[in-house]
């Protein structure tokens, strides 16, 4: 058998010795144990671990050390890990994003271009001294983009900081640069912006060949009008140019990036407070809308307030409905007829108005958020998921610069509304919630599971249906920061696999095709940088790209992971998942995946009906059979022959099997490889 | 040399460990997971430079930095105060949820704040809900930062109970988080401050986070003072 968890590590770097290694297996054995024991087969796994999970939880308890903590690896295999270059070491390592064979790392210093073409020994391509928070990356053609936030980016890049309150050394917002010559940047152009760049998302026009988007996300503070002309804090209530509660869309010619500028600053929070009951968890909202509807079914009173219908309790109504009668000469509450319930309705607003204020009109008070922390958007299919703050928000981009807010959500458990990500057919959104702004310890024993979170949704008709949380099954300690973070889908084909950097949680791992129910299959996970206090560290981003799993750590560097096969990933799906060829990605803007006609994409459709059951197990031999057949060479006309009989056989077949759709793809991807 | 030795032991150690594993876990086809335990000599110095490059690398930091992260620690310890009395004061559901989350996310920034000091050995203030010693023409005052509740606010909280708790706690934390937010605007509007990574990190944190939390503790306070229950 081969085996699948190999630890294999840079010679130069983390060189493994023959103690430490009989400690490991000692430890190891030890995991092993428990896996033996009957009781522990039919115990509940804890939530969100899959049922065959290793217990005791081996992340739990692992050895501290910066650059040589103990590592926990599960259904992975460690391919490299390599430190920072000299002029990053020391300094936080952010996001990632990737063309062709290089992996772009964004740094507080810079940013480091990675050649990664030997995922087992990456190669400094070029360190781009240039400090800014949080160079967060973005690539498009022969365009690199870079994030700056921070009252202490300088547009010279260099590295002494701006003291002075109002600067024009100062550059907040997006540098801009030509990386044709890859290992020789030149910074072509930059656009400056009111609260400076936090995050930023590159959108590419299917009709716009000339032109790129960049949708700017700041949640810093706004910048003095005197250092940035038209900059206004002033509230938009105060000041109709306001630089809150708006987003910048950059419009960058592709043949002239240096004529990069803001071509509209959408307001897309205006008039939130009709769509949205801010502040509660669904359940909450579910459970008024129950209370509202009962209300009106029995005659009781309802307002709408702040937008929200909600029910009156008895001792508001009763004592106004009661003078209500009395005035007519009547008894009392007891004997209001339905004219006296209807001259009370008539007055609520009123009423309500005197307690609380007048409702506001529609777009003149604004209690949401001021702005995004990060957009993604989905261009194949014109939606974008905005996580802003305290709301998670559904848009249609079809317009690129003039984005349009369709839909928004909040949970009363979700602290910071951070990312966005969707499945690949864009029935479902995951929104993740850096709550405590991922310096703090949130993965404790002792911290909610709904808290620092995932928040899944269901897409149906443009709304989002909230189905469940997930959250890192494994226990960090006090001086290990964890919160949810950023993440890619892993294209799985008929599957919503993805994986998530968790900070110094490690990398998690997991299964989201069923909406309600997500689980772990596989992870990775260091101990803390420090046993004595909180140091930064852990993985920033953790992404998907041409086949590996590239994680940028904060203090330790750049990890290249792989799948291994597991009972909840075939090798067969893992083949199919490295078939999907991207030419650049940057996880926010998300890329459809589309999976070749392989026979290992067949072989991973044979592989997930075996799991569901969908397909008997003759059918399922002769599949395999037959793409064996095809993928051998045989005769050509035979094979077309055979694999067009056999996926006429599965269409039948789809109608009464429990997971029809999947037989479809099936037998398509047969008919396509019959050629 | 040395390099490829190891390394062939390091595969051989590893091929035995998951070989082992794997007969060990034939009842289950999950694999269990690999643990491993690299030495630490090697890394020591890699280490140790880190840090030094770390230490070197931190921007100057001023007056208003010092006192922004000093006072803050006495802002967030009576917001600790007040999230604690939730529990036995018969706060609603949704109150005790809301101070639940204010308590854990307060209590670990302290630590940030205190550790930031420590680092640069400053005096690190214990977290006591007081105001801050300040020497101004010669004299000693302590001074509330802004959006703290006074001694009698504070009194007024302690002594309610039920709906009308819920009432005051949203109403004054409310008061405490604007002040907050104003002591970030007032850090960034001074010259030189917030240069410092965590400085600007922290803050800008406590800006977005306490500024959502207001959002969501106003739509709170109409409920509980229309007597509205959410949950």
């Amino acid at each position: 058998m081969e085996p699948v968890h190999r630890l294999h590590v840079r010679s130069n770097f983390a060189v493994a010795s023959l103690a430490s290694l009989t400690i490991g297996v000692a430890a190891l054995m030890a995991a092993c144990a428990p896996a033996t024991s009957s009781s522990r087969a039919s115990s509940i796994p804890p939530v969100n671990m899959s049922p065959g999970e290793p217990l005791p939880d081996p992340r739990v308890g692992l050895r501290a050390g910066k650059m040589d903590a103990a590592q926990a690896v599960w259904n992975l295999r460690v391919v490299s890990q390599t430190p920072p270059a000299e002029h990053f070491v020391g300094v936080t390592n952010s996001d990632l994003a990737f063309v062709g064979n290089y992996a772009i790392q964004g740094n507080y210093n810079g940013y480091q271009v990675w050649d990664i073409s030997n995922p087992a020994q990456p190669t400094l391509k070029e360190g781009y001294v240039c400090p800014a928070s949080q160079s967060d990356v973005s690539v498009y053609r022969n365009l690199l983009f870079v994030s700056g936030e921070g009252t202490s980016g300088r547009i010279d890049c260099g590295t002494t900081g701006v003291k002075d309150t109002v600067s024009k050394d100062r550059l907040r917002g997006l540098r801009i640069f030509d990386i044709t010559d890859i290992s020789n940047p030149k910074n072509v152009g930059n656009v400056q912006t009111c609260r400076g760049s936090h995050t930023h998302t590159v959108v590419v026009d299917p009709k716009d060949p000339d032109n790129v988007y960049v949708y700017i996300s700041g949640s810093a503070g706004v910048r003095s009008p005197n250092e940035l002309a038209g900059c206004i804090r002033a509230r938009p209530e105060e000041d109709p140019n306001s630089a809150l509660f708006r987003i910048e869309v950059i419009k960058v010619p592709l043949a002239h990036p240096e004529q990069a500028a803001i071509v509209s600053s959408p307001r897309i929070f205006n008039d939130l407070t009709a769509p949205a009951r801010h502040g509660e968890s669904p359940e909450d909202v579910a459970e008024n809308k129950r209370q509202v509807a009962e209300a009106k079914a029995k005659g009781g009173f309802v307002a709408t307030i702040r937008g929200t219908e909600q029910v009156l309790p008895g001792f508001i109504i009763t004592p106004v409905l009661d003078s209500i009668v009395k005035a007519r000469g009547g008894t009392g509450a007891a004997a209001a007829t339905a004219a006296d319930s209807n001259a009370l309705r008539a007055a609520l607003p009123a009423m309500i108005a005197r307690r609380i204020g007048p409702e506001p009109p529609a777009g003149a008070t604004r209690p949401g958020p001021t702005q995004c922390h990060d957009i993604t958007v989905y261009p194949a299919v014109g939606l974008a998921g905005g996580a802003c703050e305290g709301y998670g928000f559904l848009l249609d981009i079809r317009d690129p610069a003039h984005p349009v807010r369709i839909a928004a959500v909040a949970d009363s458990n979700f602290s910071y509304w951070h990312s966005a990500t969707f499945n690949n057919d864009a029935s479902a959104i995951l929104f993740s919630d850096e709550w405590g702004g991922g310096g703090q310890p949130k993965c404790r024993s002792t911290d909610r599971r709904e808290w620092g979170a995932d928040a899944i949704f269901r897409i149906v008709n443009n709304q989002m249906q909230f189905q469940s949380y997930y959250k890192l099954p494994a226990a960090q300690t006090k001086y290990e920061n964890c919160v949810a973070h950023n993440g890619s889908l892993i294209p799985i084909p008929g599957r919503d696999i993805m994986v998530q950097a968790w900070y110094q949680g490690g990398l998690s791992v997991f299964d989201w095709s069923d909406p309600a129910h997500p689980h772990e299959i596989a992870y990775f996970d260091r101990g803390p940088a420090d046993s004595t206090r909180m140091a930064s560290g852990g993985f920033w981003s953790t992404y998907w790209y041409n086949g590996n799993i590239v994680g940028s750590e904060i203090s330790r560097g750049l990890d290249i992971l792989e799948l291994t096969p597991s009972q909840y990933i075939s090798q067969n799906e893992i083949d199919a998942a490295k078939s999907v060829h991207l030419d650049y990605l940057n996880t926010q803007g998300q890329p459809k995946f589309t999976w070749p006609a392989t026979s290992a994409l067949a072989r991973a459709y044979a592989d997930q009906l075996e799991r569901s059951k969908g397909l008997s197990a003759d059918r399922l031999s002769q599949v395999r059979q037959a793409v064996g057949g095809a993928a051998s060479g045989a005769n050509a006309m035979q094979n077309k022959a055979a694999l067009g009989a056999l996926a006429a056989q599965l269409d039948a077949d789809a109608g009464t099997s429990s997971d029809g759709a999947r037989v479809r793809l099936l037998a398509a991807t047969l008919r396509q490889l019959g050629g | 040399m040395r390099k490829s030795y190891t390394r062939g032991i390091a595969t051989a150690f590893a091929v035995i460990a998951a070989s082992a594993c794997a007969t060990a876990s034939h009842s289950t086809s999950s694999a269990a997971p690999v643990i491993s335990q690299p030495t630490i000599n090697p890394q020591s110095e890699a280490a140790a430079i880190q840090q030094a490059r770390t230490d070197s690398l931190r921007r100057p930091y001023t007056e208003a930095d010092i006192r922004f992260m000093s006072g803050m620690i006495h802002h967030h310890a009576q917001a600790i105060v007040m999230s604690s009395w939730a529990a036995s004061h018969s706060a609603s559901a949704s109150v005790q949820r809301l101070a639940d989350r204010i308590i854990n996310a307060q209590q670990d920034e302290i630590l940030t704040m205190q550790n930031w000091l420590r680092d640069r050995q400053q005096p690190v203030p214990d977290a006591t809900a007081t105001g801050m010693t300040m020497t101004m023409g010669g004299m000693q005052h302590e001074m509330l930062m802004p959006g703290m509740l006074t001694a009698a606010q504070m009194k007024q909280l302690d002594a309610a109970r039920g709906p009308e708790f819920d009432r005051l706690f949203l109403t004054y934390m409310i008061q405490h988080h604007r002040g907050a937010v104003s002591m970030v605007k007032e850090l960034f509007d001074s010259y030189g401050a917030g240069q410092d990574e965590v400085v600007f990190k922290f803050a800008s944190d406590v800006n977005v986070d306490q500024t959502t939390e207001i959002a969501r503790m106003d739509k709170m306070l109409i409920a509980v003072t229309l007597g509205i229950q959410t949950q």
